[in-house]
């Protein structure tokens, strides 16, 4: 059954955190959202908030900090090794949690917790929430919790003032995009094509059709993620969408230069090369279909 | 006992508190495309007919219930009947599964198989299919359960299938499993996961523990008909995932006074790490797509297992056993991997049926249980036979050189 595209609008999401307020500051500075991924505690615990820091720097508007699991089955061997560095440096919940307390006495960048079900599962939806907020973690995203069974946890997180973050993707009909955008705070994720995470040189042409679609379902900013790696790929992406989620190019850098000082270095010039991308004029506004 | 046979799962695949779908966002609408083409052929009488033939015809259905005399004489006790499920085609129950799944991938236009092993039986099973239905064939294999399943990963390539390597954690069943919903989530157009146990997002539980309801089906009239009108007193039957004593056990649920009991593998010992009991060591927890006990540590982290039989190695388990065993209606146990050889061999002298370690501990069971129980009946699925294991058995065994 085909469901008018444009029929479904679920409530708008009242939302002045952090996470609301840099798509807000993009908008006016004339540029799309920057959210850059890397793991908790990769290379080890106590480098991360180094880590944002040089992200920061480099330009990057919002954090997805990455926790840690043992069987991440969403994700590519890239990011797939990051968590097992991370695990083997410690790194437990707990431990992201105090990462996010310390990196708040310097940045107020948003930070949205990214992690499977299990371990958030194991500490406690309504332990979770409340300790998420208390440190200052903006939001979460669980990627192998779907929205039917989210119910719970959406609602204490809410409580706590937290966004949930869900992905909508190539596969999901128009009409159950509306119902995970209704679900969302801060921003509604679109994966950019099949797959898991990981680099990839072209992004699909599946993407601009899902923003189009994600678009008519929701109020909230639309970022897309998955396989973002390279300048042109911001160009290509910014004029759909209100954030462009990268992963695995930092994820890499991380791996290739963990034992190098000039790390924050690298990591701040790949960062500060993609916002350049992203630069995007609201002339150009009748692109996007509004 | 309520109707708990037929109802469940409900529509989201729950099991009561377990089972559900939680899967990569990308795999939602291919596994309720999966979903509705098997509730399409669930009352399909062409479907059924023709899966009643392949099982007839191919892979030699129905297996015998045989009464191990001998084995019952020396225990003294208990009468113990196998329910032969290691004289089907490749030698394991995972063939009837594997024929159903074909049927639906090629009612669905796909042309290419996946799947996950980790004892192997699985991938022999699925190439075996892939084979028959001209499929492409891709199996995912721990490499730890590749070096002490050769026989096994040079059967799958002889029958034409390409068996990858999967370097991660333990590197068996749960690695295979998500390198599998890797490959998928990217290749779901052309693609039919071949999910090899009651495990992973719904409708996989359902659709698995439908086509291994012939086991229990069957062993249900066999007795019926050896006895006289009774039913056997117990079912035994070991749970790696637990599609063959889901299998054995489901057409009995609603006959009360028949208990069950699946044995799980109890490896080298109970600390955490050394075992695959998840019903004596884990919580309820979310991997791979299912609500269910996990072996998990302090943080929700999965934990290491360890069995001797890879078809056990698994850190969680299919959920309508995690709910079966909350209801009580089923009871779960473990036998350890010296258990399990020592049953091999016992089977192996007193009958003259050398069993896969997996089934062998369910054979461990009987032996303990036997004794205590003169004039009862047992029922033990011999799920598997031993030939894949003749190399452990062999590393074990060193007086028979």
């Amino acid at each position: 059954m085909r469901v008018a595209e444009s029929s479904v609008t679920p409530s708008p999401q009242l939302n002045s955190g952090r996470i609301a307020q840099a798509f807000t500051r993009c908008d006016l500075e004339g540029s799309r959202a920057l959210i850059a991924f890397l793991t908790a505690g990769d290379p080890s615990p106590d480098r991360t908030v180094s880590l944002i820091g040089a992200l920061e720097r480099g330009g990057s508007d919002i954090i997805e900090l990455g926790v840690p699991f043992s069987d991440p089955i969403a994700d590519g061997p890239v990011i797939q090794r990051a968590s097992e560095r991370a695990l083997r440096s410690g790194t437990t919940v707990r431990k992201v949690l105090r990462i996010v307390e310390e990196l708040r006495r310097t940045s107020q960048i948003p930070v949205v917790a990214f992690s499977y079900l299990n371990p958030v599962l194991r500490y406690g939806f309504e332990r979770f929430a409340a300790d998420a907020a208390s440190v200052g973690v903006d939001g979460a995203l669980l990627t192998d919790l779907n929205i039917e069974e989210a119910a719970g946890y959406v609602s204490e997180m809410n409580a706590s003032g937290l966004d949930c973050v869900f992905l909508v993707t190539q596969t999901t009909p128009q009409e159950r995009i509306a119902r995970i955008a209704g679900h969302c705070g801060g921003f509604v994720y679109a994966v950019s094509r099949a797959g898991v995470t990981g680099v990839r040189s072209s992004i699909a042409s599946d993407a601009v059709p899902l923003l189009r679609r994600t678009r008519r379902a929701t109020s909230l900013p639309v970022a897309i993620g998955f396989g973002l790696s390279q300048r042109r790929h911001m160009e290509e992406v910014a004029p759909f969408a209100e954030g462009a989620v990268v992963g695995s190019a930092f994820v890499r850098l991380i791996e290739e230069h963990s034992r190098d000082e000039s790390l924050e270095a690298r990591l701040e010039a790949l960062a500060r090369e993609f916002k350049r991308g992203l630069d995007w004029s609201p002339a150009s506004d009748a692109a996007v279909g509004r | 006992m309520p109707e708990i046979a037929s109802s469940v799962p409900d529509e989201l695949g729950r099991f009561g508190d377990f089972g559900g779908r939680y899967a990569p966002e990308i795999l939602v609408t291919p596994l309720e495309d999966l979903d509705a083409t098997y509730r399409a052929v669930r009352d399909d009488a062409g479907f059924q007919a023709e899966l009643a033939t392949l099982f007839r015809q191919y892979s030699g259905r129905p297996t015998p219930l045989f009464h191990a005399r001998r084995l019952s004489e020396h225990l003294g006790g208990a009468s113990i009947y196998l329910k032969r499920e290691d004289l089907l085609h490749t030698g394991a129950h995972k063939i009837n599964n594997c024929l159903g799944q074909a049927l639906l991938a090629r009612r669905m236009g796909k042309r290419r198989v996946i799947a996950e092993t980790g004892a192997g039986q699985h991938g022999v099973a699925t190439a075996t299919v892939c084979a028959l239905f001209d499929l492409d064939c891709v199996v995912y294999m721990g490499s730890e359960d590749i070096r002490r399943q050769e026989l096994n990963v040079f059967r799958m390539r002889l029958l034409g299938a390409d068996v990858v390597s999967v370097e991660a954690g333990s590197c068996t069943l749960k690695e295979a499993i998500s390198e599998a919903m890797r490959d998928w989530a990217g290749s779901f157009e052309t693609t039919h996961y071949m999910l090899g146990s009651a495990l992973g997002p719904h409708p996989y539980p359902l659709i698995v523990r439908d086509f291994q309801r012939v086991i229990g089906v069957e062993a249900r009239e066999q007795f019926l008909a050896a006895s006289g009108g009774s039913l056997p007193d117990l079912l035994i039957a070991c749970v790696g995932g637990g599609s063959n004593s889901i299998g054995l056990f489901h057409p009995f649920l609603q006959d009360g006074d028949v208990a069950m009991v699946g044995v799980e593998a109890g490896g080298r010992g109970p600390g955490l790490g050394d075992h695959a009991a998840r019903f004596s060591g884990g919580l309820p927890g979310v991997l791979q797509g299912t609500k269910s006990y996990i072996l998990q540590d302090e943080d929700g982290q999965i934990a290491l297992t360890h069995s001797v039989s890879a078809g056990l190695d698994y850190a969680s388990v299919g959920p309508e056993h995690a709910w079966l065993r909350d209801l009580g209606r089923a009871r779960y146990t473990s036998c350890t991997d010296t258990d399990a050889l020592d049953a091999a061999s016992v089977l192996s002298r007193y009958e003259g049926i050398i069993p896969a370690l997996e089934s062998a501990h369910a054979v461990a069971e009987a032996i303990r249980r036997a004794p205590q129980a003169p004039g009862k009946t047992f029922v033990v699925n011999l799920s598997g036979r031993g030939d894949k294991d003749i190399g452990i058995l062999r590393e074990n065994m060193p007086e028979l050189g």
